[in-house]
C-alpha cells in the first residue's frame, strides 16, 4: 500500500464524516438537500479512489451511481418537492444543535474505539475505512432519531446508507457491493417516490412527523 | 435420505423459488379478481408441494443456495401457511372488492405483491450466502411495506411509514453486521464470493477474529431483531398488522416474522462455532425476556383486536427468541415447536378475526361482544385460537411453553420465574378480551361470514393434534434441527 493511496482514502473518509457533522447541524430544509448532496458526491469520489487502488472496476459503478442518484436526481427531487410543499422553513431539532454536535462527537469517538480495537488484525486502510463508516452510520442514526421533519429523516436515512456503501468498498474483494448499493437505490427511490406520490402532506396535513403521531398508541 | 433429486421430474429448490417469482410476474398482468385469487392459491399450493419434497431429497449445497435440516423446517411451515393464507386471503379479499375498500387496480398489485413476497422469503431461507439472504430480507420488507399501506388510508400510510422507517434502520444495521462478518472472513478464507458463504463461513470460524465477530452479531442481532419485532424495536409491528389488509397480518405474524429470526439463528450457529468469540445466547435471551414482559403487560391496554394480537405476537417472538437463546437440546427443541406454533396458531387467529372485522364492521375491542351467540363456528372458533395461544393444555403451545419452562428451571430457576410471570400476564389478558369479545349479549353486525373457514380450522386441528400426539418423525427431525442449533 502506497501511502499516497492511503492518505487519500482517509481524507476522504474523513471527509464523509465532517460532512456528517455537518448534516446534524443544518437547521433549513435545502440547506440540509445541498449539503446531502455534498455528501453524496464525498462518497462517490471515496468510492472512486477504492476502486483505483484496489483495482476493482465494478466498484466505479458504484461510485457512478452515488453520483449520479444520490448527489444530484434525488437531491433536485427533493429540493423540488420542499419547495412544492411549502416547508422550506426551519427545522426543529430535539435537544438543541449543542448538545445534539455532542452527541455525535461521543458517537465518533465509541465507533472509533469499538472498530480499531475490533479490527486489529486487519490492514490500516480497512481498519480506518470500517471506523468512519460506522461513524457515520452512528451520525444517521442520530440524526433520524433527533429530527422531527418526515424528508429529514429521510436524509438521515440516506446518510447511513452512504455510510454503508463506505464500508462495503472498503471491505476489500466483497461481493455484492454494486447489487447491494442498487438494492438500496431501489429502496432510496421507493422512499422519495413514497413521499412524493402518496402525497404525504394531503394525507397527513403536514410531513411534520408530530402530526402522524396521532395515532400512535391506539385509535380512540 | 435414499431418493436423490435425480428420481424426481422436478428439482424442488428451483420450484420453490421459480414459482412464485413467475406467478409475480403473471398475476401482474391479468386482470379480474376471481381468476388471478384462485391463481394465488394454485401458485402457493405448487410451492408448498415443491417445500414438501425437500423432506425426502436433500440437493448438494451450492455457492448461492443450501438446504439442511434448519431452513427445511422453515421452508415447509413457511410454504404451507402461505398457501392456507391464500385460500384465506381469496375469499376474504372478494370481500373486500365488494364493499369497495379495494379496487381491481390494487388487487392486481395485491397478488403480485404476494407472491414477490413468497419469493423473497424462500430465498432468504434458501440462502448459502449471506449476502444473499440480505438482499432477499430486503425485498421481503419492501413488499410487506406496500401491502400494508395498500388501503391508503391516514392510518395504513403512518403504519408503512413508521415500518419503512424502523425496518430500513434494522436492515441497515443487518447489514453492516454483514459486512464485518466479511471482513472477519477474508483474511482466513481470501477474498470474493466465498467469504460470504455461510458453510464456508461455518467451517473457518473458528479462525476468524473473534472481536471482529462480536460487533458483527450485535449488529446483525439489532437489525435482524428489528424485524423479529423484538421489544425495544418492535414499535412498527403493532401498526403494520393493525392497517394492512388481514392475510397479510397473518403473514406478517406466521412467516415474515420467524424469516428474520432464521437469519439471526444462522449467526448463531456461525458464532458459536468460535471459541473466542462471545456466547450469543445471553443476548437473545435478554431481548427475549424484554420482549416477552413487556408485551404481555402491553396486552391490557389494547384497544383495538387486530393490535391486540400484534402484542400477542411480539410476546411469543420474546419466548422463541429466549428459547434459542437458552440453547441446550431442550430449549432448541422447545424454540422450534412453539415456533411452529405459534406461526400456525397466530395465522389461524388473524383468519378469525379477519371474519369478525369483516361482520362487525369495526376493530374495536369494545364494540365487539357476544360472537359466540351471533356467529357460533367462528366465535368458537376464536376462542379456541386464543386458548391455544394462552398456552393452555391440550393445544401444542402448552407443550412447547411446558417444555421451554422446565428445561429453564433446571438451568437457571430465576430466569424461568421471569418466563413463567410474562405468560401468567398474558394469560390473563388474553382470557379477560377473549370472555369479553365471545360471550356475553351480541354486538351489532350479523351479517353471515362470507369467507372460507376451510384455512382457520385446519390450522386448529393441527395445533390440537400436535398437542396430544407428537409424530416420532417429527420429534426426530426436531432434535436433529436442534443439535445443530448447539
Amino acid at each position: 500500500m502506497q501511502p499516497f493511496a492511503f492518505e487519500v482514502a482517509h481524507l476522504l473518509a474523513g471527509l464523509m464524516v465532517l460532512v456528517s457533522f455537518m448534516l446534524l447541524y443544518q437547521d433549513r430544509m435545502l440547506g440540509l438537500i445541498r449539503v446531502f448532496a455534498l455528501h453524496a458526491f464525498v462518497l462517490s469520489l471515496s468510492v472512486g479512489w477504492q476502486a483505483h487502488i484496489q483495482d476493482a472496476p465494478h466498484l466505479y459503478i458504484t461510485a457512478a451511481i452515488a453520483l449520479v442518484l444520490k448527489a444530484i436526481i434525488i437531491p433536485v427531487a427533493l429540493n423540488g418537492m420542499v419547495v412544492r410543499l411549502g416547508i422550506h422553513r426551519t427545522i426543529e431539532t430535539v435537544g438543541g444543535i449543542g448538545p445534539t454536535m455532542l452527541l455525535g462527537m461521543g458517537l465518533v469517538a465509541l465507533s472509533m474505539v469499538v472498530m480499531l480495537h475490533a479490527t486489529a488484525g486487519a490492514t490500516p486502510l480497512a481498519r480506518e475505512d470500517l471506523a468512519f463508516a460506522l461513524s457515520v452510520v452512528l451520525l444517521g442514526l442520530l440524526m433520524m432519531v433527533t429530527r422531527r421533519n418526515a424528508v429529514s429523516q429521510v436524509v438521515g436515512f440516506m446518510s447511513i446508507e452512504n455510510g454503508l456503501i463506505l464500508a462495503a468498498a472498503g471491505a476489500k474483494g466483497m461481493p455484492f457491493v454494486v447489487e447491494i448499493s442498487v438494492a438500496f437505490s431501489v429502496l432510496v427511490a421507493f422512499i422519495v417516490i413514497g413521499v412524493f406520490l402518496f402525497r404525504i402532506r394531503e394525507r397527513f396535513d403536514a410531513v411534520d412527523i408530530e402530526a402522524m403521531q396521532e395515532f400512535r398508541g391506539e385509535r380512540q | 435420505m435414499s431418493i436423490t433429486t435425480a428420481d424426481l421430474p422436478f428439482d424442488p429448490v428451483t420450484a420453490i423459488l421459480v414459482i412464485p417469482a413467475a406467478s409475480a410476474l403473471v398475476l401482474a398482468v391479468l386482470p379480474g379478481y376471481r381468476l388471478t385469487a384462485r391463481l394465488n392459491v394454485l401458485a402457493t399450493g405448487l410451492t408448498f408441494l415443491g417445500a414438501l419434497a425437500l423432506l425426502v431429497v436433500r440437493p448438494a449445497p451450492g455457492e448461492y443456495l443450501l438446504v439442511d435440516d434448519l431452513n427445511t423446517v422453515f421452508v415447509v411451515l413457511g410454504t404451507f401457511v402461505g398457501f392456507t393464507t391464500a385460500v384465506f386471503s381469496a375469499s376474504y379479499i372478494a370481500h373486500e372488492v365488494d364493499i369497495g375498500k379495494l379496487t381491481l387496480g390494487n388487487l392486481r398489485f395485491y397478488h403480485a405483491m404476494y407472491q414477490v413476497l413468497m419469493f423473497a422469503m424462500n430465498l432468504a431461507l434458501l440462502a448459502n450466502n449471506i449476502g444473499l439472504m440480505w438482499v432477499a430480507i430486503e425485498l421481503a420488507t419492501l413488499t410487506t411495506i406496500m401491502m400494508v399501506g395498500i388501503y391508503r388510508t391516514h392510518e395504513a400510510l403512518e403504519a408503512a411509514w413508521k415500518y419503512f422507517i424502523l425496518g430500513s434502520v434494522g436492515i441497515a444495521m443487518a447489514l453492516f453486521g454483514t459486512i464485518l462478518v466479511y471482513m472477519a472472513a477474508q483474511p482466513v478464507i481470501g477474498e470474493g464470493q466465498d467469504a460470504m458463504v455461510w458453510t464456508a463461513l461455518v467451517a473457518h470460524a473458528h479462525d476468524f477474529n473473534p472481536d471482529l465477530l462480536n460487533v458483527a452479531f450485535i449488529f446483525l442481532m439489532l437489525g435482524y431483531g428489528t424485524k423479529v419485532g423484538l421489544a425495544p424495536l418492535h414499535a412498527w409491528l403493532p401498526d403494520a398488522h393493525a392497517e394492512g389488509p388481514t392475510p397479510i397480518s397473518a403473514i406478517l405474524s406466521g412467516l415474515l416474522l420467524n424469516v428474520a429470526l432464521y437469519a439471526v439463528l444462522r449467526f448463531k450457529i456461525l458464532l458459536a462455532a468460535n471459541p473466542n468469540a462471545i456466547a450469543p445466547g445471553p443476548l437473545m435471551v435478554t431481548l427475549g425476556l424484554i420482549s416477552l414482559i413487556f408485551a404481555s403487560f402491553m396486552l391490557y391496554r389494547r384497544r383495538d383486536i387486530k393490535r391486540f394480537f400484534a402484542y400477542s405476537s411480539i410476546e411469543h417472538m420474546g419466548i422463541i427468541t429466549f428459547a434459542f437463546g437458552m440453547g441446550g437440546p431442550l430449549a432448541n427443541f422447545a424454540g422450534l415447536l412453539h415456533m411452529t406454533m405459534h406461526s400456525l396458531t397466530k395465522s389461524a387467529i388473524f383468519f378469525a378475526v379477519g371474519h369478525v372485522a369483516q361482520v362487525k364492521r369495526t376493530q374495536r375491542l369494545a364494540d365487539i361482544s357476544g360472537l359466540t351467540e351471533s356467529h357460533p363456528l367462528l366465535g368458537w372458533g376464536l376462542v379456541l385460537g386464543v386458548v391455544a395461544i394462552a398456552g393452555l393444555p391440550p393445544l401444542g403451545i402448552f407443550m412447547s411453553e411446558f417444555l421451554l419452562v422446565s428445561s429453564t428451571f433446571a438451568r437457571a430457576p430465576l430466569l424461568a420465574v421471569a418466563v413463567v410471570l410474562g405468560l401468567l400476564v398474558a394469560l390473563g389478558a388474553l382470557l379477560l378480551r377473549v370472555s369479553q369479545i365471545a360471550f356475553g349479549s351480541p354486538s351489532a353486525g350479523t351479517d353471515r361470514v362470507k369467507a372460507s373457514y376451510v384455512p382457520m380450522f385446519a390450522h386448529m386441528a393441527l395445533v390440537l393434534a400436535a398437542g396430544i400426539f407428537l409424530p416420532p418423525l417429527l420429534v426426530e427431525w426436531f432434535q436433529n434441527v436442534a443439535r445443530l442449533l448447539g
